[in-house]
């Protein structure tokens, strides 16, 4: 990062690629992305499990793009840019494998606290009734059996956040944010395959047992509520949790010296959420325990001395 | 790497020596690849990122010891290389043949196959009746040993594994069509007719008899770009199932920096398919040569076999060659006198049809999770540790062996144009003679069917490829196998099984434990095979259940198939639907109504 007035650098030569997004040429660094690309091209790309401060992970499939030449669709999210590809970004195929990928995860998953993804949905018109039991199928039988879900009680082992797997799409940003991309405490890991993967201590350990620091990097990263702060179950479990009332206020966490950024997520006075902008230079998004849950000395009743009499002679 | 957190769980003394004994020792190679004492290994950070590849080993010792992976072992292990407990936790719930959950076994494990040759031949049956008996069973996927089903594998519990039907049956069956000719390619040539029961026939001397050796002899006198230009012009494809051009693929690497690795992928689990079992149970010293072939042509040090857990004959002979090519001096730090080091370190696994594919191999190797990577970076630059790979299963390695020896012209004499050379077939189900057929590539269906003693009964379908392949019906014995002609027919050979069911045989069944392979296997990374094979099972079953299809369901079927096959991440996801789409257009499951 240079700033302006000091050490003007003569700019090193950054290779640049041109390629085609839905037909228009678009120029990018060496080393981007079709994602990069797509957003240069004003393309808006539906992602999960992309984020811009964590290792693309290529996993939610939502992101695909159609690659002339390629036998299969390409994820945008991870695939570097190369000159000359074309790259279709609303054709059939793509548009049917994001609805199914959004579809899929709907007919699993409870979403109800996924609002991006329910935009998604909507726009790629993804139906996950398509996969219930319906009468009309075979005579008294159903359709099809009732789809398995992932069914999965609320983790709540401490007051700092819980833990909703049947929200869990399987992302994995959580455990790259706890693992080499942010936290490098490694507490969660996916176990266990297929439809009955989980994110998991080991030997599903409560939290407090396990190697977690609760610097809460994962519920920050998480894109459906599955890992959610305390204050917010909360006062969701009493229909209080109004994010449209919330006035944001970013300040500088006072604890160290570090200088990371805080967005204090205020409703009604009171802290409920704090969070760290995911472009900020210091933090990347990541907080620790302190910055992340230690704000209720705030509400704390303000301080008043003893008073003494002093008597004077 | 962060400090790391452990519970208090200790591990038992058994655990511990059990532990210690599979990471100090290496059976068979010292040398080229990092084998390290624990001692060594908290000597930094540098080495315990060296050591994490010894997970699986780590974890197989656990398991027999103790019978289960307990929480102290578990912790005992991430210790002594540097893995979180939670990632490790993460690995050992990766594979079929660990437990995770209290009780230990306390028996051996009778793992009984229950894929569609093997349920034919009276698997379930057979499973009620060691249950019966007192035995621990346990009901999985294909165990690559389908011309003897109902398939058994024991999972030793203070034992060696074993296979029952190893030296107590007859052996299987081998036929070669190009074995009578010298200047034909055959791989069985060797094979066929010997004692392999007899360990004299095992030695290197022997082999030697048998004219072992010389394709390594050849590799050191012709060089890199001369082995590599005769396998390119022999036209030689990856036998795994992908038919990737050989010669290309070593190219690459041979044209890589290194550290370079050599893989020979011995995790065949595509239900039906047993070819690779065989080759290593009948000749593991040409297996063994064909790696050292590879690496010393491509210039890579190190040379890997990652084979089957499910294999322990085959892994135990492999061992014994990997020992005598040591002291032939084929291996070490001047491998068979080229001036180069290679040495071959053979790991197993540990029950996961997925690791199979190459990438997700790679994974599993390095102690991760066996779940693929996005392709590219492909692995001849980015494979193994991150370096250029080369990765092949033993059928492709020994048709450089008989490249190298006939040369490529001669090799080219059988087979088609676009497929130069013999195939393994290996041959299932309702046929006269189950067993492993090698025969050019072109054979027809019929023909293949007629060498191995015709069908039994009235044909219904062949499954072609395994359960990533697709049906065909009883019309196509016309069917040229070769890659061109299967793909221009909308059908694969994959990596050779055929599957044959006569018309006894309930094919809705077969079709449904087909979906309930792809549903049990797939390692759930991506969302379209994790939820795509789950939705399509439960449609598979419902189908079945009333005997007919509609037209909606028909519809959500198409839905998934295309987007497992556009939006996975590797070729399982891919090929997921084929095998029932096919089924489906042969009417195998059920009458459609609208």
């Amino acid at each position: 990062m240079t700033r302006s007035g000091e050490n003007p650098r003569p700019a090193a030569e950054t290779a640049l690629v041109t390629l085609s997004i839905d037909g228009r040429e678009v120029t990018v660094p060496e080393g981007e992305t079709i994602l990069a690309a797509c957003t240069a091209a004003d393309v808006e790309t539906p992602t999960i499990c992309w984020a811009p401060n964590l290792t693309p992970v290529n996993v939610c499939r939502v992101c695909v793009v159609e690659l002339e030449g390629s036998r299969t669709l390409v994820p945008a999210c991870s695939r570097p840019a190369e000159a000359g590809m074309q790259i279709s970004t609303d054709s059939e195929r793509v548009r049917h494998s994001r609805r199914m990928v959004l579809e899929f995860l709907g007919s699993a998953n409870d979403l109800s606290q996924a609002s991006e993804i329910a935009d998604w949905s909507r726009t790629y018109g993804a139906d996950p009734a398509r996969y219930e039991g319906s009468a009309d199928g075979g005579g008294d039988l159903p359709l099809r059996p009732e789809p398995e879900r992932v069914d999965e009680p609320v983790r709540i082992q401490d007051d700092l956040y819980i833990r909703a797997y049947d929200r869990c799409v399987l992302c994995y940003k959580c455990v790259e944010a706890c693992g080499d991309d942010a936290q490098h405490t490694f507490a969660i890991a996916v176990a266990g395959r297929g439809f009955d993967a989980r994110i998991r201590t080991e030997y599903d350990a409560e939290l407090p047992d396990s190697a977690c620091v609760y610097c809460g990097n994962c519920v920050a990263v998480c894109p459906t509520g599955a890992l959610q702060f305390r204050t917010e179950f909360d006062l969701r479990a009493v229909g209080e949790w109004r994010p449209d009332d919330q006035a944001v206020t970013r300040t500088v966490c006072s604890y160290c010296g570090v200088g990371c950024n805080l967005e204090l997520h205020v409703q009604d006075e009171r802290i409920v959420k704090v969070t760290s902008p995911a472009d900020h230079s210091v933090t990347s998004g990541h907080l620790c325990i302190k910055g992340r849950f230690g704000w209720q000395y705030v509400h704390a009743p303000a301080f008043e001395p003893p008073t003494t009499s002093v008597t004077e002679h | 790497m962060a400090d790391l957190h452990f519970s208090d769980a200790e591990p038992t003394a058994s655990e511990r020596r059990a532990v210690l004994a599979a990471l100090s020792v290496d059976e068979a190679s010292d040398g080229a690849v990092v084998v390290s004492h624990p001692r060594v290994v908290r000597a930094g950070m540098q080495r315990r990122k060296q050591m994490r590849h010894q997970l699986l080993p780590a974890l197989h010792a656990l398991q027999r010891e103790a019978g289960w992976i307990s929480p102290g072992g578990l912790n005992f292990v991430g210790r002594t290389l540097g893995v979180p407990p939670a990632e490790a936790y993460g690995v050992a719930t990766f594979y079929e043949m660990f437990r995770t959950e209290a009780p230990a076994h306390e028996l051996s494990v009778r793992h009984v196959c229950v894929d569609p040759i093997c349920a034919l031949a009276g698997a379930a049956s057979l499973a009620e009746h060691l249950r019966s008996q007192g035995h621990a069973v346990h009901e999985g996927p294909c165990l690559g040993q389908c011309e003897r089903a109902p398939a058994v594998f024991i999972q030793g519990r203070r034992e060696p594994d074993r296979v029952p039907a190893d030296g107590s049956g007859p052996d299987s069956l081998l036929v070669s069509v190009t074995a009578s000719a010298p200047e034909t390619p055959s791989l069985l040539r060797h094979m066929i007719g010997r004692d392999h029961g007899h360990s004299e026939s095992m030695s290197m001397e022997a082999y030697r008899e048998r004219g072992g050796g010389a394709a390594l002899d050849a590799a050191l006198s012709l060089g890199t770009d001369e082995v590599i230009s005769q396998v390119t012009a022999a036209g030689l494809s990856g036998r795994g199932g992908a038919a990737f051009p050989t010669g290309i693929k070593w190219r690459a690497v041979a044209d890589g920096e290194g550290p370079k690795h050599v893989v020979a992928n011995i995790d065949e689990s595509e239900p039906g398919t047993f070819k690779d079992r065989l080759l290593c149970e009948l000749e593991p010293l040409a297996i063994i040569e064909s790696i050292a072939v590879a690496g010393l042509t491509v210039g890579a040090e190190h040379g890997w076999i990652y084979i089957r857990g499910e294999y322990p004959l085959a892994t135990q002979r492999l061992r014994y060659a990997i020992a005598q090519a040591h002291s032939a001096g084929w291996l070490g730090d001047d491998a068979a006198g080229s001036g180069q080091p290679f040495d071959i370190e053979l790991r197993r696994g540990a029950g996961a049809y997925i690791c199979g594919e190459e990438t997700a191999l790679f994974n599993s190797l390095e102690g991760f999770r066996g779940e693929p990577r996005n392709k590219p970076p492909f692995p001849t630059t980015h494979g193994l540790f991150g370096r250029p790979t080369v990765v092949n299963n033993p059928e492709t390695l020994l048709n450089v062996n008989e490249i190298l020896r006939i040369g490529p012209e001669a090799y080219r004499s059988v087979g088609t144009e676009g497929s130069p050379g013999t195939k393994l077939f290996c041959l299932s189900g309702h046929v006269g003679r189950p067993g492993l057929y090698e025969a050019p590539f072109g054979i027809t269906l019929g023909e293949l069917l007629g060498l191995a003693g015709g069908v039994q009964g009235t044909l219904a379908a062949v499954l072609l490829g395994g359960a990533a392949g697709s049906f065909v019906g009883p019309d196509a014995g016309e069917l040229q196998l070769s890659l061109e002609d299967t793909r221009a027919a909308g059908t694969t050979l994959g990596s050779g099984p055929v599957m044959v069911f006569n018309d006894t045989a309930d094919m809705s069944a077969v079709v449904e434990r087909l979906a309930k392979f792809f549903r049990d296997e797939s390692c759930g990374q991506c969302v379209p095979c994790r939820v795509g094979t789950v939705r399509q099972h439960e449609l598979v079953t419902q189908i079945r259940r009333t005997g007919r299809s509609t037209e909606p369901q028909r519809e959500l079927l198409g839905d998934i198939a295309d987007a497992m096959g556009d939006a996975s991440i590797c070729g399982l996801g891919h090929t997921a639907a084929s095998a029932v789409l096919s089924a489906m257009q042969l009417g195998l499951l059920g009458d459609t109504a609208s």
